[in-house]
């Protein structure tokens, strides 16, 4: 990337690792963080909306939806995350991929199941075998995506749904009192002042979703602790310009510090946002800012 | 959200379709990427070794298209075959065990020797700790042997737990360990007499993919008879490796 690059052998250790951590591959190395980061910011609300929908179908009126929104809650949260991601995603490619088939290669004879492949004809690929790699890529992205957010939905359901049924049973009866009907009671009185209860709940999720992204690897996508682990490992000086022995315990450190920084920066947010959502509640938190407040 | 999710997938699905026709076969190739000299990252990030200019020949005489894709060791075989990728071209020698479940073309590389490395002379290989990587023929060498196997998932890990004293030796391939003993300064050195194993190596393909074998052991066997194969083993194996 420098023009005093070209030498890598006869550089002193500082330039040396300016031209190091400017190769090729470690740009790729720091793309994964954003790639991290920006997964994470799209996994956080859909979670959270799967959540909300999953606590709803638990509480409501109808037996049917209630029975779904429950085993959605129970069976999510009880199959193992490292199954369910193997399992899922791979069910979930070859679902799409077995409908396409069926729609688009009608007059195809031969049987989808050989043994252990699974063949569909060219067009029912997906993404098809003539896309460029961004959109293997970004495919893996979606499933990776898709399967997130139906893993911490489950979670995010249970959260919610507790915490709705904390909210003082005397507000609900003072907005009944009021005249309002059951939806507007949800809307208007439950759901503000539910958040407040959740939020313990939902900020312990979040630190350990932070944590569940090397998972993404297992779905093909390439993030920060693959880069680690191979930009890391002995590189000998026949297949680079930059020779090094195992590195990985540094990489790990690096990866150590962007988590915990993540984390403490979450803390703190969480920290404003939970004084935010006492203001005005019925609960301790809001008694105490009450009771502060100048008169 | 549901609903949007689900328009969201109906449109990727239908957003495919119109893309779909007429194009010619795109293969796309699965490797490993952490087993030098036989396929590595390079400094720029892209996959490079011995089978990317092998492979990339091989398309060529083939007249495909093709595009490298990277997938971890333990799982390349379950994702050849669930068709996310059509061929495994990742130093993977032809064994009886793999081949009731993949289809390998013709070996582009002979069999090749296996060695022992450690810190030392005077290992105890048959009874001691030897590393090897995972679903590899050296892990099942030295399962069947009467050492103690360690397993590790990748190559990396083999050579840090000898480093580190987990291991007495690390067992792989001799064309792997080479580069790496000569750079450790006298650290690391073979020890033990190296051993013949498989059946060279070859590319996988699914059992169903007989076109696609056809096409690439064809261009297999005008690399042999060319002599261009040979001058890409001793560019990349040196001068002493055994060629066709």
């Amino acid at each position: 990337m420098w023009s005093w690059c070209a030498e890598p052998d006869a550089l002193s250790s500082v330039t040396w690792l300016s031209c190091y951590l400017t190769t090729g591959v470690h740009f790729q190395f720091y793309n994964a963080f954003f790639k991290v980061l920006f997964l994470l910011a799209i996994i956080a609300p859909v979670s959270l909306a799967f959540g909300f929908m999953g606590a709803m179908a638990a509480r409501s009126a109808l037996l049917p939806l209630r029975w779904f929104g429950r085993s959605y809650i129970a069976i999510v949260r009880g199959v193992p995350d490292i199954a369910f991601f193997l399992f899922f995603v791979i069910a979930l490619d070859q679902a799409f991929e077995w409908m396409r088939h069926k729609a688009m290669c009608p007059d195809w004879s031969e049987p989808i199941r050989q043994g252990a492949d699974f063949i569909v004809c060219q067009q029912a690929k997906l993404p098809l075998g003539t896309a460029p790699e961004w959109i293997h890529q970004f495919y893996a992205f979606g499933l990776a995506v898709v399967t997130f957010a139906i893993v911490f939905g489950a979670f995010a359901a249970n959260v919610l749904f507790g915490a709705m049924n904390a909210v003082p049973r005397a507000q609900l009866e003072t907005a009944e009192a009021y005249g309002m009907s059951p939806r507007q009671t949800f809307w208007r009185i439950q759901v503000p002042q539910m958040w407040v209860f959740a939020l313990p709940g939902l900020s312990n999720l979040w630190q350990i979703l932070i944590k569940a992204t090397p998972l993404l690897f297992l779905l093909g996508i390439e993030d920060v602790v693959y880069w680690a682990r191979e930009l890391g490992g002995t590189k000998t000086s026949r297949f680079t310009e930059y020779p090094h022995g195992d590195w990985r315990m540094w990489y790990f450190l690096a990866l150590l510090i962007f988590y915990l920084l993540m984390t403490w920066g979450s803390e703190k947010f969480l920290n404003r946002l939970t004084l935010r959502l006492s203001k005005g509640q019925a609960t301790t938190g809001g008694e105490a800012q009450r009771k502060e407040a100048p008169v | 959200m549901k609903t949007l999710i689900l328009s969201t997938a109906a449109l990727a699905v239908t957003a495919t379709f119109a893309l779909a026709d007429g194009h010619a076969q795109t293969v796309r190739m699965g490797t490993e990427g952490a087993y030098p000299p036989y396929n590595f990252i390079n400094d720029a990030g892209e996959i490079d070794g011995f089978e990317r200019q092998v492979g990339d020949e091989l398309c060529k005489r083939a007249e495909l298209t093709c595009e490298w894709v990277k997938n971890e060791w333990d799982s390349i075989i379950p994702n050849l075959v669930g068709g996310n990728y059509d061929t495994i071209i990742a130093g993977m020698s032809i064994t009886d065990e793999r081949d009731e479940v993949i289809d390998f073309t013709q070996n582009y590389f002979p069999p090749a020797a296996s060695a022992y490395v450690a810190l030392a002379e005077g290992v105890d290989l048959t009874g001691g700790i030897v590393a090897a990587q995972t679903a590899t023929i050296q892990a099942g060498y030295v399962a069947d042997g009467g050492a103690t196997l360690v397993e590790f998932a990748t190559p990396e890990e083999t050579i840090a737990a000898v480093r580190n004293g987990e291991a007495d030796a690390v067992f792989a391939d001799k064309d792997f360990l080479a580069p790496i003993v000569a750079d450790s300064a006298g650290a690391l050195t073979f020890v033990g007499e190296d051993v013949q194993l498989g059946g060279g190596v070859g590319m996988g393909l699914r059992e169903s993919d007989g076109e696609l074998k056809a096409k690439f052991d064809a261009a297999i066997t005008s690399m042999k008879e060319d002599g261009s194969l040979n001058a890409l083993i001793i560019e990349w194996f040196g001068p002493d490796a055994a060629t066709y």
